[in-house]
């Protein structure tokens, strides 16, 4: 039987409905979830099949809701909070990081904070400085969340059942511009592990870690660099907290190189902890510094050549990965 | 809901809790700067807020606030030696030393917490009843905030959406006038901070704070609409706090005099001058109570005392409900 093949967004869908069916506590809120289907139509079809009661449209007041939401996960239900980007969310932070993360802790392990907050992030076309932003080292920074970011229909899948299922708060980072995208995903159960990274294509003489959207700037590159025969090794890391340095370590093991491909900006950045965590625990193995290639340390312009300027492409994977073999 | 009448029994369960919360926080105040350091809000001349949610509320409805929570905690039920436990940073604290003053958390006892955060804790307690609400419970969610809150965009958020969603809220401001030293006035046009549900729609009352019997009614009013009809209520309770807003604070925003004034309306002796009126009980009763909780205040002191801190271990529990979750040290 051949795979069956659906986009990012109903595979987003799928999650959400499966674990809904499984578990009267999941309920879905945020705003045009509902009568609308999703900004991106990321749950369509769900407030027909589960009523308003389970899928909820919200005033556009994201501090407002995501706090309604987290009280209530504090009180034994299990809500998955749609922002409609990720860019929005700011105005909600104070509740993800205050009062999500840190409610376990402060109040000495008695009351924890099953949370899915999840939406698309990302630079999405000409959107400008406020609409183009990625955060997931920001709210990797914060100690009592998780956080995902799918590349693919699959782990998409397959990663939000997991992150509804998980006792923790989990912050997870879709792609405005990948809901489209369309993948293999098989009828059925399928889950993925928290925190643990993919090994998306087998190499030995340079590693490139990336996530989310800037995965396929890794495979471009990779195959870039196969037609000049330097055969790259890519990760996916799929889990961004706790980040799996151990899988990286092996892969720089056997290349002895890295270049990481973050589409955030580049102070404090997943790559930047990464480039730390490799020289603690594979310091001996670098045969070239850790390269990075990260958006451009500028606010989003809107401009369609600036734009092209700031994100990571091939082009600059390639180069990074020349400069690491010091074949440039 | 008609007015209750009173009994003695309300009167003396009243007196005692009130005491206990004056007695325990006087010694906190005491033992502030050796044994108990951080931040810590006392509640001194506030007690009737919290000696009448507790006779008017459910047996299972829900309590939530903010940062100035022993009295709370102590109301709902907390140990007095497990709220000093937790002001000495003890592993035998309510949070294991991990809340301290501001997070003061039972679950079992339903106080979902002091919360550090001005406002924050108004979302979080309309989702505390939402959940209730999804759950097809009749419980009630009672969620506190002080004066300087309900200038937060928190509050108006919450209030829309409680309203909208018919949530089974009661807000209630602790009006203690002053915004740490920020008095209401200095904070917006709208200093009757009741008339703010009327922007919602939402039922709204100003309450004297300093008359238990006052905010017992207002409070079981309040709870009633919410159980009934699923409809919130902001409460506005107009109280006065004796001491500085926390430890580091001379208060000199207001004065002497104005202090004295809410001293003679204190809300302790109030109740006690109605329980000598009406003959509830003699002096050499009520000295007996004092006595009883001088002691429940000495008792919890040495507890504390006699407590173990947390083991270092202890800094990377509590972090995540995953047992073996990695990577927490670098």
């Amino acid at each position: 039987m051949s795979e069956r093949v659906i986009a990012y967004r109903d595979a987003i869908k799928e999650a959400m409905d499966e674990e809904m069916a499984r578990d009267e506590r999941v309920y879905l809120m945020g705003e045009e979830v509902a009568e609308y289907n999703g900004a991106y139509k990321a749950s369509k079809g769900l407030l027909d099949k589960y009523g308003p009661k389970r899928v909820i449209d919200t005033p556009i007041a994201e501090l407002g809701f995501a706090g309604v939401a987290v009280g209530s996960a504090m009180n034994g239900l299990r809500p998955i909070v749609e922002f409609m980007t990720w860019n929005f969310a700011l105005l909600a932070i104070d509740q993800v990081v205050n009062a999500a993360a840190k409610m376990l802790s402060m109040s000495g392990g008695q009351v924890g904070c099953p949370i899915v907050f999840r939406g698309p992030s990302g630079s999405a076309g000409q959107l400008a400085a406020q609409h183009s932003q990625t955060f997931e080292n920001w709210y990797a920074n914060v100690p009592g969340l998780k956080v995902i970011s799918p590349s693919n229909p699959y782990d998409a899948k397959a990663l939000l059942k997991a992150a509804i299922r998980d006792d923790d708060p989990v912050v997870f980072m879709e792609s405005e511009q990948m809901y489209g995208d369309k993948g293999e995903v098989p009828e059925g159960e399928i889950l993925l592990p928290i925190g643990k990274a993919h090994m998306a294509r087998q190499g030995k003489d340079v590693t490139i870690v990336s996530f989310n959207k800037m995965m396929k700037v890794a495979h471009a590159a990779a195959d870039e660099l196969a037609k000049e025969h330097i055969d790259a090794e890519v990760i996916d890391l799929r889990t961004i907290r706790p980040l799996d340095y151990p899988t990286i370590v092996e892969s720089v093991k056997k290349t002895n190189r890295l270049v990481v491909v973050d589409e955030s900006w580049p102070y404090g950045s997943i790559a930047s902890e990464i480039a730390f965590q490799v020289q603690k625990h594979g310091f001996d193995y670098l045969d070239a510094p850790v390269k990075r290639v990260n958006g451009a340390d500028v606010p989003m312009p809107y401009a369609a050549n600036l734009i092209e300027a700031y994100l990571p492409n091939p082009a600059r994977v390639v180069q990074a990965a020349k400069a690491a073999l010091y074949r440039l | 809901m008609a007015k209750k009448a009173f009994s003695k029994a309300d009167y003396l369960y009243w007196f005692e809790l009130m005491l206990l919360m004056r007695r325990f926080e006087e010694r906190a105040g005491q033992l502030y700067g050796t044994k108990i350091r951080g931040f810590c809000h006392l509640y001194i001349g506030q007690e009737a807020v919290v000696a009448g949610m507790m006779s008017a509320m459910g047996p299972n409805d829900k309590v939530i606030t903010a940062y100035r929570d022993h009295g709370h905690a102590l109301g709902m039920g907390i140990s007095p030696g497990a709220v000093m436990a937790e002001l000495y940073g003890k592993i035998t604290g309510c949070t294991k030393g991990k809340g301290g003053s501001m997070h003061l958390f039972d679950k079992e006892k339903r106080f979902l917490g002091g919360h550090g955060i001005v406002g924050a804790q108004i979302p979080l307690g309309a989702g505390i009843a939402f959940a209730e609400k999804y759950q097809g419970t009749d419980n009630v969610c009672l969620c506190f905030m002080g004066d300087g809150a309900v200038r937060q965009g928190a509050l108006h958020e919450t209030f829309n959406i409680a309203m909208t969603w018919k949530l089974p809220v009661v807000f209630i401001i602790e009006n203690n006038m002053y915004a740490m030293g920020t008095s209401v006035a200095r904070t917006s046009n709208v200093t009757d901070l009741h008339r703010l549900g009327q922007a919602y729609d939402m039922p709204n009352q100003a309450v004297d704070g300093m008359k238990v019997e006052s905010v017992h009614q207002a409070i079981a009013d309040a709870c009633n609409r919410a159980r009934t009809e699923q409809i919130p209520t902001l409460l506005e309770i107009k109280t006065y706090r004796y001491k500085g807003h926390s430890m580091s604070d001379p208060a000199k925003y207001r004065t002497r005099e104005e202090v004295e004034e809410y001293r003679r309306i204190d809300p302790i002796e109030q109740v006690r001058a109605t329980i000598l009126d009406k003959g509830y009980a003699n002096q050499a009763t009520l000295d007996d109570i004092e006595t009883k909780v001088l002691a429940q205040v000495d008792e919890s002191v040495q507890f504390a005392e006699d407590s173990p801190y947390p083991p270092d271990s202890e800094l990377y529990t509590d972090v995540y409900m995953q047992a073996d979750y990695p990577y927490l040290q670098d």
